[in-house]
């Protein structure tokens, strides 16, 4: 009997326990939820979609400027190439982030842009004829940090690369990287056009394997590994301790690389804001995401206007700097330091905070959880 | 009759639940190995990893490179062996022995519920889970007993009732139960499953799910110990663990409290199931309904009530013993774990690491993805024991490089429950200077709005 008395008592307890927690009712109402499937869509409609079809425009240009230079080989032939290379360059910059699905796969970004460039074994694969491109071990001879070679530091002047260039070795090996760089982004392109949009679109769950998820991941690989080390952390030393000015990207070129790393990282600040491709119209992003969680629990900070912020004092620092990082390094390495700096603090709020307030998992391992 | 211990001690139960609890307990963990192994976390937890986190004074637990599959496969194979009652004391050990080491090989895979396997497999190893119902028994006549102790089933419940009201205790902080975090963080975003799914993102949900929770965890064994409402607890048994499988990936814990619940009914239910399970594989269960009782002479019973209320006197002192540090033990980890606190944060950190030349100055950072798997790099950065560990290999491995006068220092951030990222660990304290310890760690910077 006395157990039953005890039971009673914590029965009771549950319940006045249950009565006391809807009694408090000051939590916000949230009307409407935020719409994972509409990001989806703006994403791949608005923004991956209409960045590939420009890259790939870019590319078909610059196989036709590679053509002309073929069909008379001149220095005002060879500047054409050059504008088209750069143009592309570019562009990829706008792709880059996006290495899902089939680019994933085939692998996109180690053939497309893998710097600093392998001088000798682009010299070898050009003189020998005997190179397969498909090889991970040719990633450094190939895509755009192969061409910047060819085009500004295989030789000391122009004429002398026009030379390089127009002979039947060099011409054989110029086509082949620029006809690879076509066909990979086509076929990924393809691959979008011919089903893989629609399901990349429908799979808007929660999952480790949820599209929102893996690209969110993606985005922030990108944003760490090949915008923020790669083409600023690693040059200024960061990672080594000794500054490392031959690992800027463009290093041949070199009044490109400030260029180059502005477009990547506008990109990446219109994906997260949402911000079409085409049309420059704001649509469903995780900035919006963000708002949409702090509005419906009340949170101190929308985190989303805090990354804008320091995304703004990272373009301050970036103001500053040389158009050639090679050369910034060189004469002052603090401002490239001061530009990492301020990359590495968003670093922080888009993996700790973002990724706290959206629940996604920073994780490609599906182990359990208790 | 007065109720003295003694004769509770000699109070003789059915051998039934305690037949039925093995084999269930074993054969879900044949299928947790398999699985395990199935979805190749052998290779991608223990032997990709160049290095493995290891638990305070375990530091000599290593992966056994190629082996550890052998490992497992032992581990596997000993808990089948168990289960259908075959060579029982014997395999029953190996299992513990064999499970306990792989959970010891890195502490990157810590969950509560591995915890729970060894724990319980300790218990049964003290139990005399063979005398019913088993191959051994089936073998030995001697052996074969229809009664045991009642004691010995009550152990098991006692162990079960530790972890859920453990759990439920937990439970009772400002976070789950006055924000609903972090279930609220987890459930909004699960508005695609079926039927309450278009209910997951709003707030009474999140304190529907948190107070039911932590109501549930703190009373389901009082209810399954009272016969009038065991029925309709079992039910909420049920639906707990197979929402809690639903929404998060839980692995096979669920079936597991699912099976430890079957412990609570009476030994009329449990001879039915093995009556059941007799007709199917053809062995007359009369066999071991013999009347026979368990000798309390022998040395293994008495053993038994040597160890195991030592065993549960720790049992209930170690969930405590966060108390001993000061600080919010969700953000300092200290005395964390082996707690049942089970669902209680969302944790997410970052962890920058500096080397430093005390002598010259010079300064580079490291990149976490050159030693660390995704996976560690994760679990590494919001917990201070992982920090500092991994800072001394870190140490040693640039040490070997030929690095003089080494500093390590880090800069790292964490957000629990949905706080504002703040600094996590003191970026002036030298990590290299740290010894590793159960000492409280000073070099924690204390959690704001806690």
């Amino acid at each position: 009997m006395k157990k039953l008395y005890f039971l009673l008592g914590f029965i009771f307890f549950a319940v006045a326990c249950g009565d006391d927690n809807t009694g408090t009712g000051n939590m916000p109402e949230t009307t409407e939820s935020f719409d994972r499937g509409e990001m989806l869509v703006f994403w791949a409609d608005d923004i991956i979609l209409p960045a590939y079809s420009n890259y790939i425009a870019d590319l078909d240009v610059l196989q036709e400027s590679t053509d002309a230079f073929y069909a008379n080989p001149s220095l005002s032939t060879l500047n054409g190439f050059r504008d088209a290379y750069i143009l592309a360059y570019q562009s990829w910059q706008q792709v880059s982030i996006f290495e899902i699905g089939k680019a994933e796969e085939i692998g996109l970004r180690n053939f497309t842009n893998i710097y600093p460039a392998n001088e000798e074994l682009i010299i070898s694969n050009l003189e020998s004829q005997n190179f397969n491109l498909i090889l991970p071990s040719n990633f450094a001879a190939q895509g755009f940090p192969a061409l910047d070679y060819l085009l500004y530091g295989i030789e000391d002047n122009e004429d002398a690369i026009i030379q390089v260039l127009s002979s039947a070795n060099g011409m054989n090996y110029t086509e082949a990287l620029v006809n690879r760089l076509r066909n990979l982004a086509g076929e990924v392109l393809d691959d979008w056009n011919q089903g893989y949009r629609d399901e990349f679109v429908s799979n808007d769950g929660s999952s480790a394997t949820a599209s929102t998820d893996k690209l969110v991941n993606d985005f922030l690989f990108y944003y760490e590994r090949f915008l923020r080390a790669a083409k600023v952390g690693i040059p200024a030393g960061v990672f080594s301790g000794n500054i490392e000015p031959d690992r800027v990207e463009g290093l041949y070129s070199g009044n490109y690389s400030k260029q180059l790393f502005q477009a990547g990282f506008s990109a990446a600040q219109d994906f997260f804001n949402g911000i079409s491709f085409n049309s420059g119209r704001q649509g469903t992003s995780l900035k919006q995401y963000l708002e949409f969680i702090h509005i419906s629990n009340d949170t101190e900070v929308d985190l989303g206007v805090r990354i804008n912020d320091q995304w703004q004092s990272a373009e301050s620092a970036l103001s500053g700097i040389n158009a050639n990082f090679r050369d910034q390094v060189n004469i002052d390495n603090s401002e490239m330091l001061r530009l990492y700096d301020e990359l590495q603090k968003a670093v922080v709020l888009l993996k700790v905070d973002m990724l706290q307030s959206l629940n996604i998992q920073v994780d490609f391992v599906d182990a359990d959880g208790d | 009759m007065p109720l003295t211990f003694q004769t509770y001690l000699n109070k003789q139960t059915k051998a039934a639940p305690l037949a039925v609890f093995r084999i269930l307990f074993g054969l879900l963990l044949v299928v947790s190995m398999i699985r395990f192994w199935y979805y190749g976390w052998i290779e991608k937890l223990y032997l990709l990893p160049k290095f493995h986190f290891h638990y305070y004074g375990f530091e000599w637990v290593q992966v056994p490179g190629n082996w550890t599959y052998a490992l497992f496969f032992i581990c596997g194979l000993s808990a089948l062996f168990f289960a259908i009652g075959f060579k029982y004391r014997i395999s029953i050990l190996i299992f513990f022995l064999s499970f306990t080491y792989i959970e010891l090989m890195d502490k990157t895979t810590y969950l509560n519920h591995y915890y729970f396997v060894s724990i319980t497999a300790f218990i049964l190893l003290w139990l005399p889970a063979h005398c019913h119902f088993s191959v051994d028994a089936f073998w030995n006549k001697n052996m074969r007993t229809e009664f045991i102790p009642k004691w010995n089933i009550d152990a098991l419940r006692l162990m079960i009732s530790i972890v859920y009201i453990s759990a439920g205790l937990a439970k009772l902080n400002s976070d789950w139960m006055y924000k609903a975090l972090p279930l609220g963080i987890w459930l909004r975003e699960k508005t695609d499953i079926p039927i309450i799914g278009q209910f997951m993102d709003e707030r009474w949900m999140h304190y529907l799910f948190s107070w039911g929770g932590a109501c549930y965890d703190l009373f389901i064994v009082f209810f399954l110990l009272w016969s009038r409402t065991r029925l309709l607890a079992f039910i909420a048994v049920l639906i707990f663990h197979l929402l809690t499988k639903v929404l998060f990936p839980i692995g096979m814990f669920p079936y597991l409290m699912i099976a430890a619940s079957l412990l609570f009914f009476s030994d009329s239910f449990h001879s039915k199931i093995l009556a059941t399970i007799s007709r199917i594989i053809k062995i007359p269960h009369e066999t071991f309904c013999n009347g026979m009782r368990l000798t309390t002479s022998s040395v293994s019973h008495r053993t038994a009530l040597f160890i195991l209320p030592l065993f549960f006197v720790v049992q209930l002192l170690v969930p405590l013993r966060s108390h001993l540090y000061t600080g919010n033990v969700f953000w300092t980890e200290q005395g964390y774990r082996f707690s049942w606190r089970v669902m209680l944060m969302e944790k997410t950190g970052y962890a920058n690491f500096k080397v430093v030349d005390g002598v010259t100055g010079k300064r580079f950072y490291v990149q976490n993805e050159d030693f660390l798997t995704a996976f560690q790099q994760k679990q590494m950065a919001t917990q201070p024991d992982f920090i500092l560990e991994y800072a001394h290999y870190l140490g040693e491995h640039f040490k070997s490089q030929g690095h003089k006068n080494l500093q390590i220092f880090v800069e790292s951030y964490a957000s629990l429950n949905g706080r504002p990222s703040q600094e996590f660990i003191d970026p002036s304290v030298d990590l290299l200077t740290v010894k590793n310890n159960l000492l409280p760690k000073s070099f924690i910077i204390p959690l704001k709005n806690d």
